[in-house]
């Protein structure tokens, strides 16, 4: 992006239009519903947390429906971070581990597993699926759900009884819900109970505003037009920095191998592919999993610092701001114990479904389809990519096998058309082939 | 697939023939199951061709439709097949026990015990192939609308009186089929393709002649090529030596015999000859006929291989949720409602996927329970782990009462996917699961230590037998053994505003395929 077209796009600006008019409709719109749609890490959180607070303000008796403890965890120690004043109740199963022992400081929340100790807070923070078995509640004034779009449907059928207007908020382009067992004698009706709740609630309220979050905080210079063009090719987003506004660098120069020279490759431009041999394997590709633990112990033994615009000092880059991200949980579970062997503790490893909502300094990514001798309708999941390609804050490094775009082109999407079923683009084959192109420029072959 | 069906497939293609993929027979078969292959014209949706129906395989009720595009000779059909289905399906009717039940008050919400009836037993359907439940389904669907004399005198076109009837039990069965687990209605290719793993793919496993081949390969070939054989072998005359099991017919048959047959049969009815008309009816039977019996022969020959097999325990469980689904079933007719609507309202649609997805969460557990092949599975891919008892050292909860809790060390060659921190385990505890949490891995994750948190009685000391001994081989799972249902929603009367409120109001979203002006040209 050139300095003048800078200049006319304030980034700043931009949001803080959208935020306003989000706010306006959610307090004094005449609609029930108002959806907002968010791309990987433009604050949406920070969006959850200021409606929140602005409807509390205004007296609204208000419920907030999240889709993991984790995420609503997350939540409430936010708004006590913001507002150690409002009082906010969360409401857990009566499972012995079911929230973060770290809200029992908080001298602001009330923790408890009845919905009835928690009717006079003007805030109760729980799960969907906990929400779903409070029954016989005075319905609240006012709902905000959190990533709407990961929520299914009868999810939000068992919930939608107990609010009266709701703030819907969730990013499109993650991973879609689904079902273990077969739907497709719902497809097509608009109440599909395996369709995401935002498909549901817009079939039925067509008429309700729908906002977009413009600019992405979390992703580079460097990450935000690709993933804006290969993933939310209708509703393009930027980046709220700029390019050289964040840095990656190394204390130690690179040793000329392959997990290194990516590693330079994905501090100079955002990104790198780590390339090896074509070849068909097991899922547990041993060869490529043990690739992704190097270039991760890689980056630790070298000293990588980061600089960004919150911190002009440079900023040790420590286990806990890297992440590796896997298609499979047996991937996820064979990298963990292959960075164990490497002696590397403290990374997050997980599959792309748990990996949603979280973010990371440097990424190391194993390519779904490496190795694969076919391309499922799971493995081309446009959602999938994208969550394991929007995590980074500096850089993300794409570990794979060599002959995927071969491997596309020799799968395309096969998946029956529905009737009433709206189509979703880009489909999953597009995606994959527009984030292959861009990575080929960021090509390393593997030399050990 | 998992890793272990792979390798039962690849050993069968070595070996030229069929590998077991289960030690025992995960789904209910009944005493006197009613065997239906059913036939379909081409070219001609729902239009039935034929049928082979009945409970003694050397005896089949046989019953053809000489002219598919005549509705009368195709309503005669459906009343012939009612005549045949229906008493075998309501014979189960009767014969009931008193069991007790908890049901909830919708007012109160308070729960209390009800005595309510319980079938002893229900009917049981098998067709030849996956595309044969469509077909009782798309049947169900066409019949069960259907208004009688008795019911609209003024229908100038009135079905035969049980027909609509046949068309209520076809849909309950159709959906029940969904239902993973349930035994009401089922394929030989389906119930083959669970127990056994052949050479070829999963869409070739869809032909019965072919997959038998696989398991009982004729003396002296191998499955592969008696497979092949079934598959696309023809006579001199161009026709299939293994004709396909339906309801889908050959287009070399459909072409060179039934379609001058039936022209044949026209023609006879359009002269005035009766015993012309007989000899062209006797000539599509006997036609119709021959395509169905080497289906009918390989259903019951499924089921006898089937019957090989012990029964899994807990296969008989879930035959109970079919008695009780069968025993719903009859009081709704009974009751005198309504045909099944032809679209699940919201409320309908999310219970439905609610009871499936529980109904699958404790298939995949009862099925690893019942049978060591499948808990193999679980255990090669990280979700169950077998070994021996090497160590139990007693504890204590830390209570005015102490409850033990007694740690035990597992030896084991599985690599489960146990994270530090704490994961649930769970082992059968005659038939009842017993929880520990997971402590830690010692001696580089060869021991797994647990602590053990229930089943072991109330008082100090646990009850005997409830904790494992020194030497004992256990197998634990990180699965639960059972699954719980999920929330209850709320009425369809009090559909909420996001979908479309309640059904029928105005509110509710257009279907999807409605007629449009482009539909009428």
């Amino acid at each position: 992006m050139s300095t003048a077209s800078r200049q006319r796009f304030d980034p700043g600006a931009a949001a803080a239009e959208a935020t306003a008019a989000i706010l306006r409709d959610t307090l004094h719109g005449s609609e029930r519903g108002v959806v907002v749609d968010s791309p990987p890490g433009a604050g949406k959180s920070t969006l959850v947390v200021r409606a929140a607070r602005e409807l509390a303000a205004a007296g609204r008796r208000l419920m907030v429906v999240a889709q993991t403890n984790a995420q609503v965890d997350d939540l409430v120690l936010r708004l006590a971070d913001k507002d150690p004043e409002l009082r906010v109740g969360r409401l857990h199963s009566s499972d012995g581990d079911a929230y973060d022992p770290a809200l029992r400081e908080l001298p602001s929340v009330t923790l408890s597993a009845k919905p009835k100790d928690l009717a006079e807070l003007p805030i109760t923070i729980s799960t969907a699926a906990k929400w779903a078995y409070v029954k016989d509640a005075e319905p609240w004034e006012h709902a905000i759900v959190d990533e709407a779009y990961q929520m299914r449907s009868d999810a939000l059928l068992a919930v939608a009884g107990l609010f009266d207007r709701a703030l819907f908020v969730g990013d499109p382009g993650q991973l879609d819900p689904f079902s273990v067992v077969g739907a497709e004698q719902w497809a097509g009706l608009s109440y599909d109970p395996s369709a995401s709740a935002v498909s549901t609630l817009l079939a039925h309220n067509p008429q309700l505003p729908q906002h977009r979050l413009p600019v992405s905080w979390r992703l580079p210079a460097s990450a935000a037009p690709l993933v804006s063009r290969a993933f939310y090719p209708y509703t393009q987003f930027r980046s709220g920095t700029g390019p050289g506004d964040r840095r990656l660098s190394y204390g130690v120069a690179g040793d000329g191998s392959g997990p290194d020279r990516v590693l330079d490759e994905a501090a100079e431009s955002g990104w790198g592919l780590l390339e090896l041999p074509a070849r068909h394997t097991p899922r547990t590709d041993p060869e490529a999993v043990r690739a992704v633990a190097l270039v991760v112990r890689r980056a630790l033994d070298r000293g990588a610092v980061t600089v960004d615009e919150q911190s002009e000092a440079p900023t040790a880059l420590t286990a806990d701001r890297i992440a590796v991200g896997t298609a499979h949980r047996d991937q996820a579970a064979a990298v963990r114990a292959a960075l164990a062997d490497l002696g590397v503790d403290g990374v997050t490893v997980d599959t792309a479904n748990r990996l949603q909502g979280r973010e990371y300094d440097l990424t190391v990514v194993l390519h779904p389809l490496s190795g694969r001798p076919d391309a499922t309708a799971f493995h081309l999941e446009t959602g999938r990519l994208c969550v394991l390609a929007s995590r980074h804050r500096h850089a993300c490094v794409v570990v794979a096998r060599a002959g995927i775009a071969e491997l596309l082109d020799d799968h395309p999407s096969t998946e029956p058309v529905q009737l009433g079923v709206t189509v979703k683009f880009p489909d999953g084959w597009e995606a994959n082939h527009c984030v292959l192109a861009h990575l080929a420029e960021h090509r390393i072959p593997w030399k050990p | 697939m998992s890793l272990l069906n792979t390798l039962a497939r690849l050993e069968a293609v070595r070996a030229g023939r069929a590998r077991p993929l289960a030690t025992v027979r995960h789904r209910h078969l009944s005493e006197r199951p009613l065997v239906l292959v059913p036939l379909t014209t081409a070219g001609e949706a729902g239009a039935p061709l034929g049928a082979l129906v009945g409970t003694d395989p050397a005896r089949p009720r046989l019953l053809v439709v000489p002219q598919p595009r005549d509705r009368d000779l195709r309503w005669a059909f459906l009343a012939d097949l009612a005549d045949e289905v229906l008493p075998y399906v309501e014979g189960y009717a009767d014969d009931v026990e008193r069991v007790e039940r908890t049901e909830t008050d919708p007012e109160t919400g308070a729960k209390s015990k009800v005595e309510a009836e319980l079938c002893l037993d229900a009917p049981q359907l098998i067709v030849p192939s996956r595309a044969g439940i469509e077909y009782v389904r798309l049947l169900g669907r066409s019949m069960r609308f259907r208004r009688t004399a008795e019911e609209d005198p003024e229908n100038p076109y009135p079905a035969p009186s049980r027909v609509p009837l046949l068309g209520r039990w076809f849909t309950h069965l159709g959906e029940r089929s969904r239902v993973p687990g349930a035994s009401m209605l089922l394929s030989a290719t389906e119930l083959l393709g669970r127990h056994w793993a052949t050479g070829q793919s999963n869409l070739e496993d869809q032909h019965l002649g072919a997959l038998l081949s696989w398991i009982v390969p004729p003396e002296g070939e191998s499955g592969a090529e008696a497979a092949l054989r079934a598959e696309l072998g023809r006579d001199r005359d161009g026709q299939l030596l293994v004709p396909p099991a339906g309801p889908a017919t050959d287009p070399a048959f459909d072409n060179k015999l039934l379609a001058p047959a039936m022209s044949r049969y026209d023609a006879a009815r359009s002269g005035d000859d009766p015993r012309a008309v007989a000899r062209a009816e006797a000539a599509v039977r006997e036609l119709v006929a021959e395509q169905m019996r080497p289906a009918w022969r390989a259903v019951w020959q499924s089921l006898e291989l089937l019957r090989t097999l012990p029964p899994g325990e807990r296969a008989e469980e879930r035959w109970t949720r079919d008695r009780w689904s069968y025993t719903g079933h009859r009081d709704r007719v009974r009751a005198g409602e309504p045909p099944q609507p032809r679209r699940d309202d919201a409320v309908t649609a999310a219970q439905k996927l609610a009871t499936r997805e529980t109904e699958q969460v404790r298939l995949d557990a009862q099925e690893a329970l019942d049978d060591p092949l499948v808990m193999a599975g679980r255990r090669l891919s990280g979700e169950a782990f077998a070994g021996e008892v090497t160590e139990i050292v007693m504890g204590w909860t830390e209570s005015k009462r102490p409850s033990p809790r007694p740690l035990v060390t597992v030896a084991t060659e599985d690599r489960p996917q146990l994270a530090e921190g704490g994961g649930k385990v769970f082992r059968s505890l005659e038939g009842r699961p017993q929880a520990a949490q997971f402590v830690r891995f010692e001696e580089d994750r060869r021991l797994i230590v647990l602590r053990l948190l229930d089943k072991m009685g109330r008082g100090r000391e646990p009850e005997p037998g409830s904790v494992p001994e020194k030497g004992d081989r256990v197998c634990w799972t990180l699965f639960e053994h059972d699954a719980r249902g999920g929330p209850k929603l709320p009425d369809p009367e009090k559909t909420p505003w996001t979908h479309g409120g309640p059904p029928g109001s105005r509110a509710a979203a257009p279907l999807p395929d409605t007629v449009t002006d482009e539909d009428i040209l």
